[in-house]
């Protein structure tokens, strides 16, 4: 039963993925590249990068700066009270359902390998680092930054961002002739980063999401005055630890079931002999 | 256990971002989402 749950999710995440790049045109040789339609003006809540050949809609992360960024220096109201809006309403749901990038991730850790358990001591300080890639490399360096031409950059999509190489750069780099001539250091740095990521992944859980992903630890923000929150039954839970077994984004559901490193994909909930756990909207006034 | 935080808050916040949201459109940022992301990114992959 836990197994079929666990399908389903991966049908969501995969289906969800097919809908928001389902722009077959861009994928043919000597096709337009990538979509100019209005959708374009909604961010789509995962992150997807917007220059994959596929995208239909606009990658949240790259427009947060792409508005910080500009000459005027204007904060990313539209962006920001979209994203909050979606972490206020189901926290980090977006990261365990509706995220492509997250999905690949764990289709590479399916990959037959002994794997790699991280010592909590070098674990803990890592999970920071995703607050650092939101708070320096998205909102403070494009904010502030400008180079000698009153132009900034979009910090975190140009240097570190693995999501734009592998979706964006690989697929219209092949399909491009054009653009394979013009590439340099920068596509070999995000490139090296990329394969660090694939190969973390087969070892790690998830690693992207654990330790950089910024709109993770933006959702992450929300996750504990969300509408829709993780319940635990006290008088139904027999302490078994299966729920902290079974998480492999390393959260002890019975002690923090609302933790900012939940992605809310339910493995706990489906694995409890009890039923124990569950998911749902808050209660009137208030809750755990 | 987890602090209990009342869900007015959370109602709060909610008008919140949808005001953040709603004046982002107002002054055009939807616009330049747009520009943007019509374009290929050349940062984002590698090549700006």
């Amino acid at each position: 039963m836990a197994e079929k749950k666990g399908a389903l999710r991966k049908i969501i995440q995969a289906g969800w993925g097919i809908l928001t790049n389902a722009y077959v045109k861009g994928f043919l040789p000597g096709g337009p590249p990538i979509y100019k339609g209005k959708l374009k003006q909604i961010c789509v809540p995962g992150m997807n990068c917007y220059s994959c050949p596929g995208a239909l809609g606009a990658c949240p992360i790259g427009s947060m700066q792409a508005l910080f960024d500009g000459r005027q220096r204007r904060f990313a109201f539209y962006v920001t009270g979209y994203l909050a809006f979606i972490g206020l309403i189901a926290g980090r749901f977006i990261c365990g359902w509706l995220c492509l990038f997250g999905l690949i991730q764990e289709l590479l850790y399916k990959i037959p390998t002994p794997k790699l358990k991280i010592p909590k001591k070098i674990d803990r300080p890592l999970r920071y680092l995703k607050y650092l890639c939101l708070f320096v490399m998205v909102f403070a360096l494009p904010f502030f930054w400008r180079s000698a031409y009153g132009t900034g950059d979009p910090f975190f999509c140009k240097y570190i961002c693995p999501v734009g190489t592998l979706e964006g750069g690989i697929p219209l780099v092949l399909l491009n002739d054009a653009m394979r001539g013009t590439l340099g250091w920068l596509f070999k740095w995000k490139f090296f980063l990329l394969v660090i990521c694939i190969l973390a992944s087969v070892f790690i859980y998830r690693p992207f999401c654990k330790y950089v992903c910024p709109l993770g630890a933006f959702y992450g923000l929300f996750q504990k005055v969300s509408l829709v929150k993780m319940y635990v039954d006290e008088h139904a839970c027999v302490s078994c630890g299966l729920c902290a077994k079974t998480c492999k984004m390393n959260v002890d559901p019975k002690k923090t079931p609302n933790s900012s490193e939940c992605i809310r994909c339910r493995e706990c909930v489906n694995a409890c002999p009890k039923q124990a756990l569950s998911m749902g909207v808050r209660e009137k006034h208030t809750l755990s | 256990m987890e602090k209990k935080i009342p869900v007015w808050v959370t109602y709060i916040l909610i008008a919140a971002s949808i005001a953040c949201m709603a004046f982002g459109i107002c002054r055009g940022e939807v616009g330049t989402v747009l520009s943007k992301a019509v374009n290929i990114c050349m940062e984002c992959i590698g090549l700006g």
